[in-house]
């Protein structure tokens, strides 16, 4: 019989095979990329709200700390959004007629909540717990950024699972002292090394990389 | 084996794309504060039903509860004020008190200087004077202006915060006597900011 295919389709053949392996390597490189980037993630995108709440007057401009609106973040899985009562303790004197806070108003004479937009949305089969975190010197900012410097709310981590354990491996990179958890401007004045291994001892923190630690 | 590598090729499109199904990130259960389809107000948190009593609500101290004994604010603590508890009210003080009542309790907190009306100062005689009953029922209930905060701050840090007002009322009213050398030297230096304080000092 002869040759059903002369020597020159060895070449395509060949490049057949890299270029199949290229193809394959560079959609899984590209997911990794597109995943990772602020489409996907909408890291450093501010979402739309209802009311622009700014972070940035309330926390940088008036001081107020992250606990007086956020208070069962020290005791509970979740951090707690402040009912309409808490904005209208000072809204109720100051910027009382201003038209942006309408439906705040609104929402206290009805009684129906505010709906806000979450922009820290976990997936639901992932179960966080804040007040751990907080009690073993995780500060706000290490996860939320400088919220201090936001006037609208948006992401500054990816919340990718990647990104929980690069501190769950290395809890010391990142731990500071916990009666500062909440101090937007707190450095510490010794390097992170020292300070986050010696915390990591007092603290007793673990390195706690089991998937049912986060996962049920 | 053409065959079979470009099965297995589908097969890991196919998985591939299943991944893009958000089942599991959103799934149909209800979290904290996510709204419901289901009830009428669109809570999916319900409120609690009136006159019943839920687990550690029962509340049978009026001294520790209400600041009251035999009806009347209550002149003592109900609890030993010792200084764990005192630098728990300076906390909780300084995270819900602070932003009208400012620091050191004059009432020149930033949110009054943003323009809510001025509260008096916990250094006037009235308030010096006020049993602390007094501070936890105005902490609890609200006064004038004031909202209360029964819902943000628990009883046993209410009295630890009337504990850090007193103290707080005793730190304005001190006899320049009374104090040691060291601290009247610190009187005299000039105030450090906020700003300055939080420069690391190896820079």
């Amino acid at each position: 019989m002869a040759q059903l295919f002369p020597r020159k389709i060895n070449t395509i053949a060949k490049l057949s095979i890299i270029m199949g392996l290229g193809l394959v390597t560079g959609i899984l490189v590209l997911g990794g990329i597109l995943t990772r980037g602020p489409y996907y993630t909408q890291v450093g995108i501010a979402r739309e709200q209802k009311v622009p709440f700014s972070h940035k007057h309330h926390v940088g401009g008036v001081g107020i700390d992250c606990r007086f609106c956020h208070t069962s973040v020290e005791k509970g899985a979740f951090a707690g959004i402040p009912p309409t009562t808490t904005c209208m303790k000072c809204h109720s004197q100051i910027f009382a007629d201003a038209p942006m806070l309408e439906p705040v108003r609104e929402s206290f004479r009805t009684g129906k909540p505010m709906e806000w937009t979450k922009v820290h949305d976990l997936p639901d089969y992932v179960y966080f717990d804040h007040s751990i975190h907080v009690k073993k010197g995780v500060s706000c900012v290490t996860c939320h950024g400088q919220v201090d410097k936001m006037p609208l709310m948006m992401k500054k981590n990816t919340l990718h699972m990647e990104w929980c354990l690069s501190c769950h491996r290395n809890p010391e990179k990142f731990v500071g002292l916990r009666e500062h958890v909440a101090d937007p401007h707190w450095k510490n004045t010794e390097d992170q090394k020292t300070l986050g291994t010696r915390l990591v001892k007092e603290y007793k923190i673990k390195k706690l990389t089991d998937c049912s630690v986060c996962h049920r | 084996m053409k065959r079979f590598l470009s099965s297995l090729l589908m097969l890991g499109l196919v998985l591939n794309l299943t991944g893009c199904m958000r089942d599991m990130q959103d799934q149909p259960k209800y979290k904290n504060l996510r709204g419901s389809d289901f009830f009428a107000d669109g809570k999916s948190a319900r409120d609690q039903e009136e006159g019943t009593i839920a687990q550690s609500q029962l509340r049978q101290d009026p001294h520790f509860f209400e600041g009251k004994v035999d009806g009347v604010d209550a002149v003592t603590f109900p609890m030993k004020v010792d200084r764990p508890l005192l630098e728990r009210g300076r906390e909780r003080y300084d995270i819900f008190c602070a932003a009208c009542h400012g620091r050191t309790g004059e009432g020149n907190g930033m949110v009054v200087q943003r323009g809510f009306p001025t509260p008096p100062s916990y250094h006037i005689d009235r308030l010096k004077d006020a049993p602390a009953g007094y501070f936890y029922n105005v902490i609890t209930n609200g006064f004038g202006r004031m909202y209360g905060y029964a819902s943000e701050i628990e009883p046993r840090d209410r009295w630890a915060i009337v504990a850090y007002v007193r103290a707080l009322q005793q730190s304005q009213n001190v006899d320049i006597k009374e104090l040691t050398a060291k601290e009247r030297e610190a009187l005299d230096r000039p105030a450090v900011s906020e700003e300055a304080a939080h420069v690391p000092a190896h820079h």
